[in-house]
């Protein structure tokens, strides 16, 4: 069997792709990548389409070891090191890992999302229909732990790309107000876009508990049960904003006063505990506007992906002559 | 101010929810379902699932795929549309042991309503209810039409893990459990019924919508039952009606 098995990593390394969909009426949180642009960018990187099944590193990062065959392999996230093989891979650049060689990627530094792509991804089974790890539910499977061996689906060399860095988007996360914004005093999305807050030690894939100035209700601080998604700030009794993520429940009982738009959602996964979060409140017709043009800034990153030459290691070369050795001898 | 339901409001740029009451009412919770196989059946552009709940239909969209004010739209007229009792019914026979190590909290229950533990499993077994929505775990099956008179407060301290099956009162509420999970609900019973088995086909069982009678039955019936429904056997009988 090829592929990376796993030497260590943080708890909350777990597999993830685009999510799991269509299961929500029963129940069955999506999941999914927290941060798709890179996620999908590790999977450019790796000459993948960009919903691949990735590693994802949560903070902690963690080491592999390639069994047999080869793979492209490319790392994503904010300020995170990728070593292969012991030399250090430069950003936005994918290596190629040699059996025997070591897979060596560092703690998240500025940040809290990193992917690790290989090219063809992984030989995995799906479960309803995605590979993407819920750890509430165990839908899925559970995070990556010591031994645990990740196939390869296609174990051959592929092509090594890079991507010149380019600027972060910033600016402030952006809400659209409601669905239930009236059952709030009047004030509270006036003090939810204008104080800064700052992420809790207690979030985590399922969400972000933002603390800063509470928010009030008016009155009871439950509702009848209704849908919720990634993106949903709902507001329990203690008045904390708390930003629904992919691990999310489909339902909830908490009155919800705006929604994230789904363009700033990976880059609200990148705020750590401790950092600060910004909001400022659009309008659904300036949401679908974010959304669009994160997806075209996307596009346009991923075309800018260029191939590169590869610079032959000794032991590729020593590899390839084995190999050719062969072939004349027949 | 009480809002004209039903009414279509944007829950960001990925989903929309009609709302038809703010309410736990059987025929609010009617029009939702009926909702739901109305966009089911329109194929509306942009839709990439639906999740019904008790009192509205959350609608997932692709933010890049829709046109909001025209989904909207369309939304609000299957809406108007939506009347209750024009679904077709399932109802399920659910097995269950009431008490004991099968529902821990029956006996305490019961000394806080003045019953005894015999009446209220008289009363909890002698119900029809209805599938209001499923939510919170894979499965977990929220069920409207509990007799009033055992209508109980959740617990002050939640437990950390109740077991898979577990039928549990919670407020006006009673639920029929999934996997292990923590829960504050009080437990009444148990049954061998998997609302979700991921190497089943279905995987679930039961929809928003359905409705659900038990059957009470022994220890030594729900083991056997318990052995069929791990290997796979539905074990709840399903008439439709």
């Amino acid at each position: 069997m090829t592929g990376l098995r796993v030497v260590d990593c943080g708890t909350g390394t777990t597999v993830q792709d685009r999510g799991r969909f269509g299961l929500r009426r029963f129940g069955v949180s999506t999941s999914g990548t927290m941060d798709l642009e890179s996620a999908a960018l590790a999977n450019a990187l790796a000459g993948n389409p960009p919903e691949t099944a990735c590693v994802e590193f949560q903070m902690a990062g963690g080491r592999f070891v390639v069994e047999d065959g080869q793979a492209t392999i490319a790392l994503s996230g904010p300020d995170c090191m990728l070593r292969v093989g012991g030399n250090s891979v430069p950003d936005g650049c994918s290596a190629r890992g040699e059996p025997g060689d070591v897979i060596e990627v560092g703690p998240v530094r500025s940040g809290v999302f990193a992917y690790l792509a290989v090219g063809g991804g992984f030989d995995l089974p799906r479960m309803m229909g995605s590979l993407s790890v819920h750890r509430r539910s165990g839908i899925g499977g559970r995070a990556l732990a010591r031994g645990d061996l990740l196939p390869f689906k296609a174990p051959e060399r592929g092509k090594l790309s890079r991507i010149e860095p380019a600027a972060a988007f910033a600016g402030p996360i952006r809400f659209v107000p409601g669905p239930q914004h009236d059952h709030f005093e009047a004030a509270a999305l006036e003090v939810l876009a204008g104080n800064p807050f700052f992420v809790r030690p207690d979030s985590d894939r399922m969400a972000y508990r933002l603390d800063g100035p509470r928010l009030l209700h008016k009155a009871e601080p439950n509702i009848v049960s209704d849908g919720v998604l990634a993106g949903s700030i709902q507001v329990p009794g203690d008045g904390i904003p708390t930003v629904l993520l992919r691990d999310c429940q489909t339902t909830g009982g908490y009155p919800k006063i705006a929604t994230v738009v789904s363009a700033d959602l990976g880059r609200l996964a990148q705020v750590a505990p401790g950092g600060i979060v910004r909001l400022s409140s659009v309008t659904l017709e300036e949401a679908v506007e974010a959304a669009r043009d994160s997806a075209e800034r996307l596009r346009a990153r991923i075309a800018a992906v260029r191939p590169v030459r590869s610079e032959p290691t000794t032991e590729s070369l020593l590899g390839t002559n084995l190999v050719d050795g062969v072939t004349d001898g027949r | 101010m009480t809002p004209a339901y039903p009414r279509v409001v944007p829950c960001g740029d990925s989903a929309m929810s009609v709302e038809f009451g703010d309410k736990v009412d059987a025929d609010v919770n009617q029009r939702v379902i009926a909702l739901d196989h109305a966009v089911r059946e329109a194929a509306l552009p942009g839709v990439v699932e639906c999740v019904p709940t008790y009192r509205s239909l959350l609608v997932h969209v692709d933010p890049l795929a829709v046109g909001h004010a025209k989904l909207s739209l369309a939304l609000a007229r299957l809406a108007r549309d939506a009347h209750a009792g024009t679904t077709r019914r399932r109802r399920w026979r659910v097995p269950v042991v009431y008490g004991g190590d099968y529902g821990v909290d029956l006996e305490e229950l019961a000394a806080l309503h003045g019953l005894s533990p015999g009446e209220v499993v008289e009363l909890h077994a002698g119900s029809v209810y209805r599938v209001y929505m499923i939510g919170f775990m894979p499965g977990f099956t929220y069920l409207g039409g509990l007799d009033s008179r055992l209508a109980t407060p959740r617990r002050t301290t939640p437990r950390k893990s109740i077991p898979g099956g577990s039928v549990s009162i919670g407020g006006a509420q009673s639920a029929i459990g999934s996997i292990p999970s923590p829960s504050g609900w009080q437990l009444i019973g148990r049954t061998p019924v998997r609302c979700f088995h991921p190497g089943r086909d279905p995987v679930f069982l039961f929809e928003a919508g359905d409705e659900i009678t038990f059957e009470r039955v022994r220890a030594a019936r729900w083991k056997r039952l318990a052995a069929r429904s791990e290997a796979g056997d539905v074990v709840a009988v399903c008439e439709t009606g």
